[in-house]
């Protein structure tokens, strides 16, 4: 097995800004606005690092698809210990239609070229909440998948996996090459050090467009407005259970 | 997301340097500098972000949710400031080969700056540390730097600064504390005052007189804890700075080697100057955290409260005030970070313009605390709210480290000592 490790990251807006619809509807506003890297590709890429740090993997390559603010993204992996990155070029129409289906295509072309021993995605991203990357990305290469990760075990050249399901714990072990995609438990992201940071400035980062993937990168999704959820409405008080539940049936909630 | 998982996995941090998943669910950690015009990621270089977002992120979650505590118990948070240490921050601008990170003033600042708005006492300790480790790094010979530095950029062991004696405070140069020379050791006694981190601490860089009157008999030796004839005074009551002892530093005959010196007879004062220097600049940054927090605390209340019908908000002297506060906040920010650039290049115009910033700044950020602490009105009075806490903090940032009377003792001499 190559012992080489991919993690996609996610350049999102970040999670403490109060988020705006632009007056056009068009989507939310983006312009001068902080974004950081996605919480759950943070868990992701301290899961790699530390598969690395107990020399159970070689390498670990931080990918990221975007304009080039993404650059940000991968040295914050590369200072979390990621060893060298991938920043595949998309912008412009192609960026602002870009979805988990492109996304996985390009991970998928990304774990072939480098022969990947694992995938590692966080399981969604904070922005559109999809949920979906992973499991694309290994329909297509036709790889297992361990999703909603709390806790992963290299044993040998399967994968150990406890997932967090409806129903509690659930424990799979899958064969390698594999796709994992992390949850909120599976481990708790370093701080970048220092000195670490600056040995990030050194490691390379190297350029790709999705056309040398072979990747169309068309959109089959239309976004058609965006709008600002409901405004919460007041509620009403009720004397007794017999006007609750009436209220309730009234409102056909039950 | 079940609190329970949450709760479980706190347990398991304790040993590891991580962050707690709270605050992906923490919404009210608004200290984060998030985009506007007093973002203080303005104008840096995607490196010194880096440096920015690890202190903002250690900032709010290992050290803004405790800093309450650490004030009301007077606790001194050494595994906090351990945590800090392991993150690069024990020895900001020390050489990397003994141990320290090997940044620039400007860097050292923006970091500074930025941990302060998760405590400022606790910052500003840091700072002090750091400013030790320096002047052993950078005065101090091979086996001085060897002894000490790694120990003291680790935090395995913290420093304090001993240079103020009860009779000598502004007029430092008169200090009373006499080091003889017999054999191989020197012989120290007085007494030091106010001395941060005084009794806790386990390297004592103490300026004393070796020689004659005034700042050319001055020398500076490395006194160790736990040394013969060396004690402490009761620990201080003080209205802010609480997360740190201040105690006396006492000699009665207190023997250090000569081993201990660092540079030459004489050499002294220019080294606790020097020192200073970057000092002013650290606890200017650590202003600037301070009034960074309140000017976000202060909006945010100011869009909550309401009053006469609407929110504060919509009240024109508040947001003409607000925008005084922002832009002064600002102001300061570029004195401050021009005074780091002009030390570290060596500008003749450094010593004047750490001066400068340290007067300007610690006087300004204090006022822009205490108007958000008005702002607030009577809850601003209240322990539950930070505010306060800010503005008694760095209250005291205006008198060390140099008064800011005797700052413009250096900027008026530079100005009128000039042909």
């Amino acid at each position: 097995m190559s012992g080489r490790v991919l993690v996609g990251v996610k350049r999102v807006i970040d999670y403490a800004v109060k988020i705006r619809v632009k007056p056009d509807h068009s989507g939310v506003v983006t312009d001068g606005v902080k974004h950081s890297m996605n919480p759950f590709c943070e868990i992701a890429v301290e899961e790699a690092v530390k598969l690395k740090e107990k020399k159970l993997i070689k390498e670990v390559v931080a990918v990221s698809c975007g304009p080039q603010q993404v650059q940000e993204t991968i040295r914050t992996a590369l200072a979390m210990g990621a060893d060298r990155g991938i920043h595949v070029e998309v912008s412009g129409k192609d960026y602002d239609n870009m979805g988990p289906l492109q996304v996985s295509k390009i991970m998928a072309a990304l774990a072939k070229k480098e022969e990947a021993q694992l995938v590692i995605l966080g399981k969604q991203a904070i922005d559109d909440d999809c949920n979906q990357t992973g499991q694309m990305t290994a329909a297509l290469l036709d790889w297992p998948q361990g999703t909603f990760a709390s806790e992963v075990t290299l044993e040998g050249d399967k994968v150990k996996v406890v997932r967090e399901i409806d129903g509690g714990l659930e424990t799979i072990k899958i064969n390698t090459p594999a796709v994992v995609t992390a949850d909120l438990r599976l481990n708790t992201p370093r701080y970048a050090t220092l000195p670490n940071i600056m040995k990030a400035k050194k490691k390379k980062i190297a350029n790709v467009k999705p056309a040398d993937l072979g990747v169309d990168m068309a959109s089959r999704v239309e976004v058609l407005r965006v709008d600002e959820p409901p405004q919460r409405q007041a509620g009403m008080k009720v004397e007794t259970v017999e006007d609750l539940v009436g209220k309730l049936k009234e409102a056909g909630r039950i | 997301m079940a609190a329970v998982g949450t709760l479980a996995k706190v347990a398991r941090l304790s040993s590891s340097l991580c962050r707690s998943h709270r605050l992906i669910f923490n919404r009210s950690s608004q200290r984060r500098g998030i985009a506007s015009c007093i973002d203080p990621a303005h104008g840096l270089s995607d490196e010194q972000r880096e440096f920015q977002k690890v202190a903002f992120d250690f900032a709010a979650n290992e050290m803004a949710p405790y800093m309450a505590e650490w004030d009301h118990k007077e606790i001194f948070p050494v595994e906090t400031m351990r945590k800090a240490a392991q993150l690069g921050f024990g020895g900001i601008y020390v050489q990397p080969e003994v141990g320290g990170s090997g940044l620039s003033r400007l860097d050292t600042s923006v970091i500074f700056e930025a941990l302060s708005t998760g405590c400022v006492s606790t910052t500003a300790y840091i700072s002090i540390h750091n400013m030790c480790a320096w002047m052993i790094d950078t005065f101090g010979n091979t086996e001085q730097r060897e002894k000490y530095c790694p120990d003291l950029c680790s935090m395995e062991k913290f420093a304090s600064y001993c240079l103020t004696e009860p009779g000598s405070g502004s007029d430092a140069a008169s200090l009373l504390t006499t080091a003889q020379l017999k054999g191989d050791h020197y012989i120290l006694n007085g007494s030091k005052a106010f001395i941060s981190g005084g009794g806790d601490t386990d390297v004592y860089v103490v300026m004393c007189r070796t020689g004659g009157k005034g700042a050319k008999g001055i020398s500076c030796l490395v006194v160790e804890k736990g040394t013969p004839g060396l004690s402490f005074g009761k620990k201080e009551k003080k209205v802010g700075w609480n997360s740190q002892p201040t105690r006396a530093v006492i000699f009665e005959d207190c023997a250090v080697p000569v081993a201990n010196r660092l540079g030459e007879e004489g050499q002294g004062f220019t080294i606790a100057m020097k020192g200073l220097n970057g000092g002013r600049i650290n606890i200017a940054s650590c202003s600037l955290g301070a009034a960074h927090a309140c000017v976000q605390l202060a909006r945010d209340h100011l869009l909550v409260r309401k009053q006469f019908g609407e929110t504060l908000s919509n009240n024109q002297y508040l947001q003409f005030r607000l925008a005084e506060m922002a832009t002064k906040l600002v102001a300061s920010r570029l004195l401050v970070r021009e005074a780091a650039t002009a030390l570290q290049e060596n500008r003749p115009d450094a010593v004047s313009l750490c001066s400068m910033a340290k007067l300007f700044v610690t006087d300004e950020c204090f006022n822009i605390c205490n108007q958000a602490l008005q702002m607030h009105g009577g809850y601003g009075y209240l322990k539950d709210y930070a505010v306060q806490q800010f503005v008694r903090d760095i209250r005291v940032h205006q008198i060390l480290e140099g008064t800011n009377e005797v700052m413009r003792m250096i900027i008026s001499r530079s100005l009128l000592t000039e042909s």
